[in-house]
């Protein structure tokens, strides 16, 4: 790209679409006694997800870490105060590079005290209801089980490395080079190449109760069915990915388990281990309420909104001009 | 043995895929959120020409090509191979006939080229875009026929068939699009 390339990526109107996106959400949760607040971008830890990995900086010669999202220091204000909260930051992920991928991008957060996960659904339905206004806005609600059965005819919480093979095979899309027998990886590829595509492609979906074994940092229980599900749900609107929500981990006993286990694994796979929160445990041994929160990254809903098909047009500068 | 990373690849990174050496022409990162990465990756396996797809998990590493350019100059064929000269260094290849493909039927000396070496071997060749080539074989050119379509076929200097319009003689000289084998005009 010519360093002259000055212009931005985004239009007049483009500007003009997410200024009001901001101001509406500002509005809808003004109008709910939900309080905007706002969190350090720059901390001594790091998230411990083995999957994402934080950009790192320097300050007075030691490690800094710039947020993945603003979820440890929201949890904090939430042990201290128990108050329904939002906040809309730039958030930052490496290697988070192509068509629906920036490395920087813009993250509404928020939690609800006192809410179960289907009452957040409920209020991430209707702040999209606000903002969708092209038509009214279509939302189905489906277990993780029943969108995997409903695709490709298996129950995700028993199913093998072998069989997810298979299955790849018999739907004639390619094993990527490095899948082995982690179950969980097999299933986020089969999640993208084939249970995303077969969702209603002009709709929103919310998938909920996704296996134990990718519970992040949400609750794990038992469903009806037996299944070990996290209590988590993911928005999507055809095969793009909205929104992750979860009924928030209070256990700081478990919380500790889960970066060490997070940790075991990012060593295992020759990655850098995270530098560890030590004020999100001590705010969960203090106690966290029960709550449920979400995080919705705006630049995802921009493109549903504009029919984008690429994260650069709905960027006012994107990575490669910025 | 040289390796790249995924978070390494790029279009024009050349790796090793199953024996072959390859160019990335296309590498998207597919992710779920929360999720294992995968880049999918568009290649053109460099010895075939074909293309292919591959995915790959993120944090894989895959075997670097050892692949070289080099300006050339064509100089001469003696049957079986092509020899190429660098021009400042002097020195000079031998490019046999799988390595030359179609890049053969359109030298006969002097054309500066580009040689891509695997391993520092001789691996394909790349012409200019166009030459300039003298008919040698043509049925009688029919007089006053510019304006309308019809071809026929011509053998060029170099042994090269090509289809070209009716009112093409022997000995004219042509420029050829050497990318798709076609006549452009008379040169």
């Amino acid at each position: 790209m010519s360093v002259t390339d000055w212009r931005p990526d985004a239009t007049l109107d483009m500007l003009r679409l997410r200024a009001r996106v901001l101001q509406t959400t500002r509005s809808f949760f003004l109008a709910r006694g939900v309080l905007e607040v706002e969190t350090p971008i720059l901390s001594h830890a790091c998230a411990s997800d083995r999957h994402i990995e934080s950009l790192q900086s320097r300050v007075a010669g030691a490690a800094a870490f710039l947020n993945t999202s603003p979820e440890f220091t929201m949890k904090r204000l939430l042990a201290a105060y128990a108050e329904p909260m939002f906040q809309i930051c730039k958030v930052f992920r490496e290697d988070e590079l192509g068509p629906w991928h920036n490395p920087e991008f813009s993250m509404l957060e928020w939690y609800r005290p006192g809410l179960d996960l289907g009452a957040l659904m409920d209020e991430v339905q209707q702040l999209i209801t606000v903002l969708d206004t092209r038509h009214a806005p279509e939302f189905t609600r489906l277990t993780y089980r029943d969108a995997f059965e409903r695709a490709v005819g298996f129950n995700p919480h028993q199913v093998t490395a072998a069989e997810c093979r298979a299955c790849a095979q018999a739907h004639a899309i390619d094993c990527p080079v490095g899948l082995n027998d982690d179950v969980d990886e097999w299933l986020d590829w089969l999640l993208t190449q084939l249970v995303l595509p077969a969702l209603p492609k002009h709709s929103y979906t919310f998938i909920y109760e996704y296996p134990a074994t990718q519970c992040a940092l949400a609750k794990i229980s038992r469903n009806p069915a037996g299944d070990a599900v996290a209590q988590r749900f993911e928005l999507v609107y055809g095969e793009l990915e909205l929104a992750n929500g979860y009924d928030e981990l209070q256990d700081a006993a478990e919380q500790v388990a889960r970066f060490q286990a997070d940790n075991a694994a990012r060593l295992a796979l020759g990655q850098a281990p995270a530098v560890i929160d030590q004020h999100l445990l001590a705010a969960l041994a203090h106690g966290l309420p029960e709550t449920c929160g979400v995080a919705l990254g705006l630049d995802r809903l921009l493109m549903v909104l504009c029919g984008a098909q690429c994260i650069e047009e709905v960027l006012t500068f994107s990575w490669q001009k910025a | 043995m040289a390796t790249y990373s995924t978070n390494e690849f790029k279009n024009g990174l050349k790796i090793m895929l199953d024996g072959y050496p390859c160019t990335i022409t296309e590498n998207i990162l597919v992710k779920p959120g929360k999720g294992q990465a995968f880049n999918r990756v568009k290649m053109r396996n460099l010895k075939t020409g074909r293309t292919l797809e591959k995915t790959f998990k993120t944090t894989e590493s895959v075997e670097a090509a050892d692949i070289e350019e080099r300006n050339v100059d064509f100089l001469y064929s003696d049957g079986e191979h092509w020899h190429l000269m660098e021009p400042e260094t002097f020195e000079q290849y031998a490019a046999d006939a799988v390595a030359m493909g179609d890049a053969a039927k359109w030298l006969k000396g002097q054309e500066a080229c580009v040689l891509m070496l695997w391993n520092g071997q001789p691996l394909s060749v790349s012409t200019p875009n166009f030459v300039e080539l003298a008919v040698t074989e043509t049925d009688p050119g029919l007089k006053g026929d510019t304006a309308q379509g019809g071809s026929k076929l011509a053998i060029l200097e170099t042994g090269a068939e090509i289809k070209v319009p009716l009112f093409i003689e022997i000995g004219d000289v042509l420029k050829v699009d050497t990318r798709t084998g076609e006549y452009v005009s008379r040169a």
